[in-house]
């Protein structure tokens, strides 16, 4: 047989495997070494450790690379955050570095914005078209004209660059479409934050609740690790969520609940747990404000009344608010991090803070942890100049509790009505804002009224579809960036370094905004002359050496405690100096003291509730077109209760449009009809649908949540948009 | 000599696909092509739901059609520990163990050979664990030799309830996933 060729045997094998088979078919089990499989070359191997950038949580990794290519990318053993384990978009980082449609030059636009048509530029003719823009736009209406989305720490340098310049307007979506009302509910709480990565102790709980955050479909990759580690140890797991997910399937008690009633379901587990006397006595004493006054007041949701809301029975909802005080204060009501839902969702934040204050789950072990980061000091650089103009996202307080990040929606406003002053110039950094905020019609209203709009990217989003200049960023891979020091269960700096160069004229951010920053005569605030020397400098201030952590990639500071138990001091920084289960503040304000429920609109008949979620391969809209992640799920579903689609008429595996309540429709998506959702609401991916005809293996696949989403409700205490308010209905083809 | 095997706890996998993306990037998978894939199976009515999440691949089998009816001797099952491997150069991309495999393990590479998942055997010559084991953020997956009753993946066996992939096909697969 070896003397037919593999070619010529090919040609002919259709008609012969039968042949084959039955020629071979008494042949004998054969035991061979395995010299020429899959042999490792072992010659020029380089492991360089670095941390992940295909999402947020910035997961310690050692980049592989073998003979000169870039091989693979693992996890440091020594990151806490990994554990040397990386999520599955982690591991196909290098697939960001080898994408095809990755943006390879600076462009201007030559037509019209949207149309994406460009003009290849050197980095030098982009530079002079920026800057020449941004000085017209600093004498005309002053440098605060200019603002910025950044997401994601590689728009660090880009900060800098446009502080340095005079703008106070910098934000990102992760505010007030995302952790905004958390964060707020959280901080009129307890005075603190929850922040990113979650101080969630999943790996201590002994009952996790999870109210629609689907861990092991949403990939964080610790919060995944330590799910998997509670599931082993059989701690008590309850899931809340229309649709049952990957998390609901590891559950004890799988709660379906009706969207939109979440709020009543957490004010009827309170009632339970205050009636029944539940609660953690010692630890609500000690350090609880106006107890007697909520506990008066959420008395009265009682599991009845909540059954109407919810579709949740009233034993069920006993049951697990006993189920949870049976554990307290291992107890853990998980936050959740998109958190902008329905507009009320401070209010039911802080419902998810009161539960868990009721438990004495805050400072607990196997509640939430008390954080903290390694110390490194910032680069000296000189003062920046002093603003004439407040930032313009919340103007006179309109939404009083917005704190800590700006509401990108608030600057999207502002640059359409140009009040309460004209703002001009948009610079985009690593957030494709045509998905990430609600309403694409507004942010596209706000683009035609800028004199520049500048996007950083490493792919042709669809949000640089939009822009005057595209400037390409190197992947993370190929490039140095700002220290991590993220709060954690421990203190480390991780480093992030280049494993390959770039391969063709992409620039990291740093050299961008430095040569930017030159041009435009900010050249003192760029005192190093590379980003080794800024490096050196922040890490020589917090005593750690340069080459040390260049070959580690994580250095970590001696251990401190994280509970109470432990001797962490108990602070709460709200007025009353205590966890605050009546709110002052809130009242003043006018708002409820209290979470009170309020009803949200229903679907009207023969529509549905979109709802979306995460996938674990795939992270916002930003890794679609990364070959191997592309591989694992190229497109994405629509979710739809099996008697509902068969109602319908449509099978698995059709495809469909979907028509929303103002109109709009959707590109067609694969129906995905299954049991695993409630028959009132339907279920997508968020990400997919890109509309970029540059990212070509991605145009238009599946359908985009984000273009259905033209509605929003605005959260009045902190401006969050919430956006699970929109109904769709099936567009049969004809 | 060990015999390996590898023990699935499907209680603890999410089906994230990071096992896949894992193989495809130590193994240099072409685009397209897959070693080891995730399937989801669900029973009952909405709400009350069954869940069962598995990573799959190639089960080196005890019982091997794919190496009996191979024409050239490709196929054929390692020296150490049972591993199924297929030898590229010997093989003629004739399809015969792709079509006799009853788990649809076996694909023909784009350079015109059978290729499936080989245990990482290069990774465990050298004393380290697949690169699917190696890298699962759930720690769900268990590799080692089924013939040592102290190993982690015999100790599991004997204490959890267990099954594998078709067990009436007579191949006597050495993937056992836990229940």
């Amino acid at each position: 047989m070896n003397s037919i060729s593999r070619r010529r045997f090919l040609k002919i094998s259709g008609a012969t495997i039968a042949t084959a088979a039955v020629l071979t078919g008494s042949a004998k089990t054969i035991f061979k070494g395995s010299d020429k499989i899959n042999r490792e070359k072992v010659k020029g191997i380089k492991k360089i450790p670095t941390y992940c950038d295909l999402c947020f949580w910035k997961c310690g990794a050692i980049a592989y690379v073998k003979d000169g290519e870039l091989w693979k990318v693992e996890g440091n053993p020594i990151d806490p955050l990994s554990n040397g384990r990386l999520c599955p978009r982690g591991t196909g980082g290098v697939g960001a570095h080898r994408d095809p449609d990755r943006l390879k030059r600076p462009l201007i636009r030559r037509k019209e914005r949207g149309e994406e048509k460009w003009v290849e530029v050197t980095w030098n003719e982009a530079f002079d078209f920026i800057s020449e823009k941004m000085n017209k736009i600093k004498s005309t209406y002053g440098p605060e004209s200019v603002a910025l989305f950044s997401h994601g720490i590689g728009g660090n340098f880009i900060k800098h660059m446009l502080r340095a310049y005079g703008s106070p307007n910098e934000t990102a979506p992760s505010f007030a479409q995302c952790r905004g009302p958390r964060e707020v509910g959280f901080e009129l709480t307890f005075g603190d934050i929850i922040g990113s990565p979650e101080r969630t102790d999943i790996e201590n709980t002994k009952c996790l609740v999870l109210i629609g955050s689907h861990l092991g479909e949403n990939m964080h990759n610790t919060q995944v690790q330590e799910f998997s580690r509670a599931v082993e140890r059989g701690a008590s797991i309850i899931v809340v969520d229309p649709r049952f997910s990957v998390a609901a399937s590891k559950a004890k008690y799988y709660l379906p609940i009706k969207p939109g009633t979440d709020l009543a379901l957490l004010l009827a587990w309170m009632s339970v747990i205050v009636n029944e006397k539940l609660y953690n006595f010692g630890y609500i004493e000690k350090y609880g404000y106006g107890f007697d006054k909520f506990a008066q007041e959420v008395s009265i949701y009682t599991p009845e009344w909540a059954y109407v809301e919810t579709g949740i029975e009233p034993e069920i909802i006993r049951a697990t608010a006993r189920e949870m005080a049976r554990y307290k204060p291992s107890t853990l009501i998980h936050p959740g991090r998109h958190a902008t839902w329905y507009g009320d969702d401070t209010q039911r934040s802080r419902a998810i803070a009161l539960l868990n204050a009721l438990l004495g789950s805050w400072g607990s072990k196997g509640g939430f942890y008390i954080p903290y980061s390694f110390s490194v000091p910032k680069y000296p650089y000189p003062a920046y100049p002093e603003l004439k103009k407040e930032p313009l996202d919340n103007p006179g307080m309109k939404y009083p509790f917005a704190s800590g990040e700006q509401i990108s929606t608030g600057i999207r406003e502002a640059t359409i009505t140009g009040e309460p002053y004209p703002i001009k110039g948009w610079f985009v950094y690593g957030t494709n804002l045509i998905q990430a905020l609600p309403n694409r019609k507004e942010t596209i209203q706000a683009i035609q009224n800028l004199d520049l709009m500048v996007v950083v990217d490493v792919i042709p989003s669809e949000i640089a579809g939009w822009a005057d200049v595209v400037l390409p960023e190197s992947v993370y891979l190929e490039r140095y960036d700002d220290l991590n020091t993220s709060p954690f269960k421990e203190g480390f700096v991780g480093i992030r370094q280049p494993a390959i160069d770039e391969p063709d004229d992409q620039k990291p951010n740093w050299w961008i905004a430095k040569k930017l920053g030159e041009k435009l005569g900010l050249g003192a605030y760029f005192p190093w002359n590379n980003i080794e020397e800024y490096l050196e400098t922040r890490l020589k201030a917090a005593g750690i050496s340069f080459d040390e952590i260049k070959s580690t990639g994580i250095i970590k500071s001696l251990k401190q405690p994280i509970y109470f138990e432990d001797g962490v001091e108990p602070e709460f920084a709200t007025p009353s100096g205590k966890i605050e289960f009546y709110s002052d503040q809130l009242a003043e304000a006018g708002f409820d003291p209290v979470p009170r429920y309020t009803k949200h609109d229903e679907p009207p008949s023969g529509y549905f509730r979109m709802i979306y979620g995460r996938a674990p391969m795939h992270t916002f809209s930003k890794t679609q077109s990364n070959p191997l992640l592309h591989d694992l799920m190229s497109e994405n579903e629509l979710w739809v209760n099996a008697d509902v689609s068969e109602k319908w008429g449509i099978k698995n595996g059709d495809r469909v449009k979907l028509k929303n309540q103002d109109g709009v429709i959707s590109d067609p998506i694969k129906v995905k009809s299954t049991e695993r959702i409630r028959k009132d609401c339907v279920f997508l991916v968020h990400g997919f649908g890109q509309k970029s005809r540059q990212l070509h293996a991605t145009y238009k696949k599946g359908a985009s949540d984000s273009e259905l989403i033209t509605k929003y409700n605005t959260d009045p205490l902190m401006g969050g948009t919430g956006m699970n308010v929109n109904f769709v209905t099936f567009e049969m083809e004809s | 000599m060990p015999r390996y095997g590898m023990v699935i706890d499907t209680k603890k996998c999410v089906g994230c696909n990071d096992c896949v993306v894992a193989c495809k990037t130590e193994n240099n998978i072409p685009e397209g092509y897959n070693r080891d894939w995730i399937v989801t199976e669900s029973h009952g009515k909405f709400p009350d739901i069954q869940l069962e999440i598995r990573t799959e691949r190639c089960n080196h089998c005890s019982n091997t059609p794919c190496v009996d009816c191979c024409p050239t001797g490709a196929s054929h099952i390692h020296e150490f520990g049972g591993v199924v491997l297929v030898d590229h150069e010997m093989c003629i991309g004739c399809k015969a163990c792709v079509e006799s495999c009853p788990y649809d393990a076996r694909f023909i590479h784009p350079d015109g050979y059978a290729d499936k998942c080989t245990f990482c055997i290069h990774r465990v010559e050298k004393g380290m664990k697949p690169a699917c084991v190696e890298v699962c953020p759930t720690y769900c997956m268990h590799f080692g030799d089924l013939d040592d009753p102290n190993s982690e993946v015999s100790q599991l066996l004997n204490s959890r309830k267990w099954h594998v992939n078709l067990p009436n096909a007579g191949t006597e697969p050495n993937i056992f996933y836990l229940t």
